[in-house]
């Protein structure tokens, strides 16, 4: 897949299609892939890498990299896809700028999942048809895939790319996954119960930052948090939990434009399951307006800036809201 | 640092009773930038107003708070009143201690401390506040009128008889409503066509009024003065502009078994249509449920036999766009379906029927040709029972808890006419109350009983039984004698409630015109504003509004129109300065909030910018058009980042308020 996907960019950026290429390069360690643009055949053949660890949804990238002179070539995996159409439906991303290449996934390793196992001093890591192969300075350990994968791959709303100029591989489908099984546990909790879930979870919370960064939804020029103007930017929290109120009013923030592409979770150094405040949005909205999902395509408007007449009644929203 | 004033009203004893606003005023007095705090009996009289512009000369005063009543009360009055003083306007905020304060607390003590929290906070709001300027917005001369029933009608002819035009729009073939289906009136007994058809007449002539018949709204955008309105004409299958409405394709149209809905399915028609004789248009229409030809393509002869050429099979909903300046909203009332009142046999006999379809078998134009035979068997009635409030007055879910005002009238009317017609016929109205408080109509009831001989029974009717023999049996209980009835009766006569006609709720919703829980449209203020609704631009007109009997809709109709000529007759509004703007440089260019605007007042741009790096860079921003924008605040809530913001109610604004009332 790796080998195709470098060739496939070699050939658009040898023909003049593109002048740069947004993908993925090996990190410091075998598993801390991170995304970077390329633009040479040299840099791709040396630095260009796609496999277990290439996780990073890179729609964002593209923010800044359409704004540029000249087109960019971009391979996104099928839930990238929905980010993407999603900021071009904002306005975010110069479509004309950018080329699509739609690549297959079949779901990503989840190195937390493998230091689990008591693995370290991880050397090398390859994957051989659905085990993977680990070199440690202490030996060589196999694993089945499945068994490390992330827990937002495990859960995959879709294999189907729904934005590419060219795709490679096959086209996969929108899987009927179990995405809400966790929000429905939690809905299911008493208020205090569910209070005391999340005062546990968010305390963890440093505040670095890296889920507002990395969230494709999370784009304004100036986020109301950076903003002296707003009245809340650096003040100084009067409990514990008012600090923690930022992750609630970020989902505030996205709702309605969140893909539900994980990224949240994925990149906390604390390991919050931030996005569960996502889904329970995503979950109330699809039993409240009907089923949305967004990102699907890039004109659709979203249910919390749509008006129909058969919108559901503020009181049934507030009936759900008291136990 | 602003110098802020603070007046605090007595209203009387309506603030004074249950807040102490000596202590209001003297807490209010220490309050940063506070340099007065007064307290006075009548803030709105001119002494009050006085106070307040000599304290803002003599203070010096950069913003003022009046805890008073609602702003929607005298909030203009006090803007005025420092405007005179040279202070902008909009540097007055208004602490509502009334109506969200004294008359909802009992107590003075929590009265009173939440008074002060509420000054409190317009105070925090009073040292963000700017001055601002309104500006101007153009009118359009031209009015809307929904609903083409008698309230719609007069409302029309009293607006194009000012001088401007005015459109209606009903949803029926013809304009005229329910009074079309009415026999005679009360308490004149003068014939309801004979009235209602020159003033449907007048309409169809007056140069100035447009009918859309066979029409609906089907989307409203705009405000007071520059209303954006699409207009769906339903396909009828018809060319308008060609049908002469000789009738003749009513004659031939081989499909004759369409219930004619205009005599409540009590016959039949066929399914290319003229409502009834004297309709305005009179124009055919073609019922596309039952029409062969439009279902399977098979006929065709209403064509053949139309020398006009006026049918067109393939004629599709039209919309059209049109500018209005004022909308007056007269979608009238519909009887309830009596479905759910198993107990009066209403579906199981052919012979209980409504007030309305009574009013169809008395009617010349009506089924019977105005004969009183009961629709079973043709024959003549001896015994009449009339049923009152069936589902008005009720407390259970199956009806309505308000009087729908007309019954009493039209059953006097209709025990009496049957009485004069049919001197044979024994005639019952059992009754719970008879309201007759309008003119002369108290005179007219004790006529159908003094002189009439109308048995009025004081009691309500339990149940009604089909017999064999074909007559009804009518259990009631007489609540004066106090004992058990069994009446024999040939026809039962239900006064079924009114209710507001379906098509209200959803147009409301187009209109952003607010409703009670019964769905009819709530007026600005019960006794003083009673025609406006509560969204500027948009009026009252008949039943839409309550129950009201003809008399008082047309009444209610042209006062209605002349507030529309009031406003018409303006060349421009002020608007309200309070309106949304947009940070261009928090801005991402996103366009929720184009979205969100119910108005068209945002518009995006590519606007190049310089960067802090010395570089340009071209972005996508919004603007909001201070003519068009209504500061709703729609946008503002919408925007992610925060770079929308309404002007008097600035984020920052409201955060100081919510502050000020946790401190």
């Amino acid at each position: 897949m790796q080998k195709a996907i470098i060739e496939k960019a070699k050939q658009l950026l040898a023909d003049g299609t593109v002048n740069r290429v947004i993908g993925w390069k090996k990190g410091e360690f075998a598993y801390d892939s991170t995304p970077a643009v390329f633009e040479s055949a040299e840099e791709l053949e040396n630095e260009f890498v796609y496999d277990d660890f290439t996780a990073s949804n890179v729609s964002k990238y593209l923010i800044k990299e359409s704004a540029k002179e000249g087109k960019v070539l971009v391979f996104l995996k099928p839930c990238d896809t929905y980010s993407f159409n999603q900021l071009v439906k904002e306005h975010r991303i110069n479509r004309e700028n950018v080329y699509v290449v739609g690549i297959e996934c079949w779901g990503k390793a989840d190195i937390e999942k493998i230091k689990a196992r008591g693995i370290s001093g991880i050397k090398s890591i390859t994957n051989n048809e659905g085990t993977l192969t680990i070199e440690t300075i202490y030996g060589t350990e196999s694993i089945p895939t499945y068994e490390v994968m992330a827990e937002r791959c495990l859960s995959c709303k879709s294999k189907k790319h729904v934005a590419y100029d060219e795709l490679m591989g096959e086209e996969g489908e929108v899987i009927d996954s179990n995405r809400f099984d966790m929000v429905a546990q939690l809905e299911n909790m008493t208020s205090e119960e569910r209070y005391n879930f999340w005062r546990d979870q968010l305390s963890k919370c440093i505040r670095c930052n890296a889920c507002r960064n990395v969230c494709p939804a999370c784009t304004c020029e100036k986020c109301i948090f950076d903003n002296d103007n707003s009245g809340v930017a650096n003040k100084a929290p009067a409990d514990s939990f008012e600090e923690n109120m930022f992750h609630i009013i970020r989902a505030f923030h996205v709702a309605g434009r969140c893909t539900d592409c994980g990224e949240c979770s994925r990149v906390c150094p604390q390991n919050i399951p931030l996005h569960l405040l996502n889904r329970k949005f995503i979950k109330d909205i699809n039993e409240l307006y009907g089923e949305y999902q967004a990102g699907e395509d890039t004109e659709s408007r979203g249910p919390l800036t749509a008006y129909t007449e058969d919108d559901c009644e503020p009181s049934v929203v507030h009936e759900r809201g008291v136990e | 640092m602003q110098r802020i004033g603070v007046f605090v009203c007595h209203c009387g004893t309506n603030i004074a009773a249950t807040v102490d606003v000596v202590a209001v005023a003297e807490a209010l007095q220490h309050e940063p930038g506070v340099v007065i705090s007064k307290e006075y009996q009548y803030m709105c009289s001119e002494a009050g107003q006085e106070l307040v512009k000599e304290a803002i000369k003599e203070h010096k005063l950069t913003g003022v708070v009046i805890c008073s009543c609602s702003p929607r009360m005298h909030e203009n009055t006090f803007r005025k009143a420092a405007a005179a003083a040279g202070l902008n306007p909009y540097m007055v905020e208004i602490a509502n201690i009334r109506e969200q304060c004294s008359w909802i607390h009992k107590d003075k003590t929590s009265g009173t401390e939440k008074a002060i929290i509420l000054g409190r906070a317009a105070i925090a709001k009073v040292h963000l506040n700017a001055p601002l300027t309104a500006g101007q917005s153009p009118v359009i001369k031209r009015a809307l009128v929904i609903g083409g029933g008698i309230a719609g009608i007069q409302t029309a002819l009293d607006i194009a008889d000012a001088g401007f035009e005015v459109d209606i729009v009903e949803k029926e073939p013809t304009i005229g409503g329910k009074m079309t289906q009415i026999d005679k009136t009360f308490p004149t007994l003068d014939c309801a066509a004979c009235i209602l058809t020159p003033k449907m007449v007048e309409c169809a002539q007056n140069e100035k009024i447009r009918i859309h018949s066979y029409s609906e709204v089907s989307d409203v955008k705009g405000f007071v003065g520059n209303f954006n309105v699409t207009i769906k004409k339903k396909a009828r299958f018809v060319d308008e502009t060609k049908c002469t409405g000789c009738g003749l394709c009513t004659e031939k149209c081989p499909m004759k078994k369409v219930p004619d809905l205009f005599n409540l399915g009590m016959n039949n028609r066929r399914a290319i249509y003229i409502p009834f004789a004297q309709a305005v248009p009179k124009v055919a229409t073609i019922d596309a449920d039952y029409c062969n030809m439009l279902k399977n393509g098979k006929c065709g002869v209403c064509a053949k036999v139309c020398t006009a050429g006026a049918i067109d099979y393939k004629q599709q909903d039209q919309y059209i766009e049109e500018q209005y300046g004022a909308i007056v909203v007269a979608t009238g009332f519909n009887p309830i379906k009596l479905d759910k009142y198993d107990e009066f046999a209403y579906s199981q006999s052919k012979d209980v029927i409504t007030s309305l379809e009574f009013e169809r078998l008395t009617n010349a134009a009506g089924p019977t040709s105005g004969t009183l035979l009961r629709p079973s068997d043709g024959k003549h009635p001896h015994t009449i029972v009339f049923v009152q409030c069936v589902g008005s007055r009720c407390d259970d879910s199956k009806g309505k808890s308000y009087c729908s005002k007309i019954c009493c009238m039209y059953t006097a009317k209709h025990a009496m006419l049957t009485r004069e017609k049919y001197p044979d016929t024994d005639v019952y109205v059992f009754y719970i109350d008879v309201r007759t408080p309008g003119k002369n109509f108290d005179e007219f009831y004790r006529r159908a009983v003094e002189q009439y001989g109308v048995h009025y029974i004081k009691g309500m009717v339990g149940k009604v039984t089909p017999k064999a023999d074909g007559t009804l049996d009518v259990q009631a209980s007489d609540l004066i004698s106090n004992e058990q009835l069994h009446i024999d009766a040939d026809l039962v006569v239900l006064a079924a409630a009114i209710e507001p006609d379906k098509s209200a709720r959803p147009l409301a919703t187009k209109l952003t015109a607010s409703m009670d829980t019964n769905d009819f449209f709530t007026e600005a203020h019960a006794k003083l504003r009673p025609v406006e609704s509560p969204t500027a631009g948009i009026f009252l007109s008949g039943a839409c509004q309550g129950p009201k009997d003809i008399p008082e809709t047309v009444s209610q109709a042209g006062a209605a129109a002349a507030k529309v000529i009031g406003l018409l007759s303006k060349n421009s509004l002020t608007c309200n300065p309070c309106v949304a703007q947009s940070d261009e440089l928090m801005c991402n260019g996103c366009s929720a909030c184009e979205k969100v605007c119910p108005y068209g007042a945002i518009t995006y741009s590519e606007k190049e910018f310089r960067m802090p790096d010395r570089t340009t860079k071209l972005r996508r921003v919004a603007s909001v058009n201070p003519a068009v924008c209504q500061g709703c605040g729609a946008c503002t809530v919408t925007c992610p980042s925060g770079a929308m913001d309404l002007k008097g109610f600035s984020n920052r604004q409201i955060m100081a308020e919510v502050d000020a009332i946790c401190k």
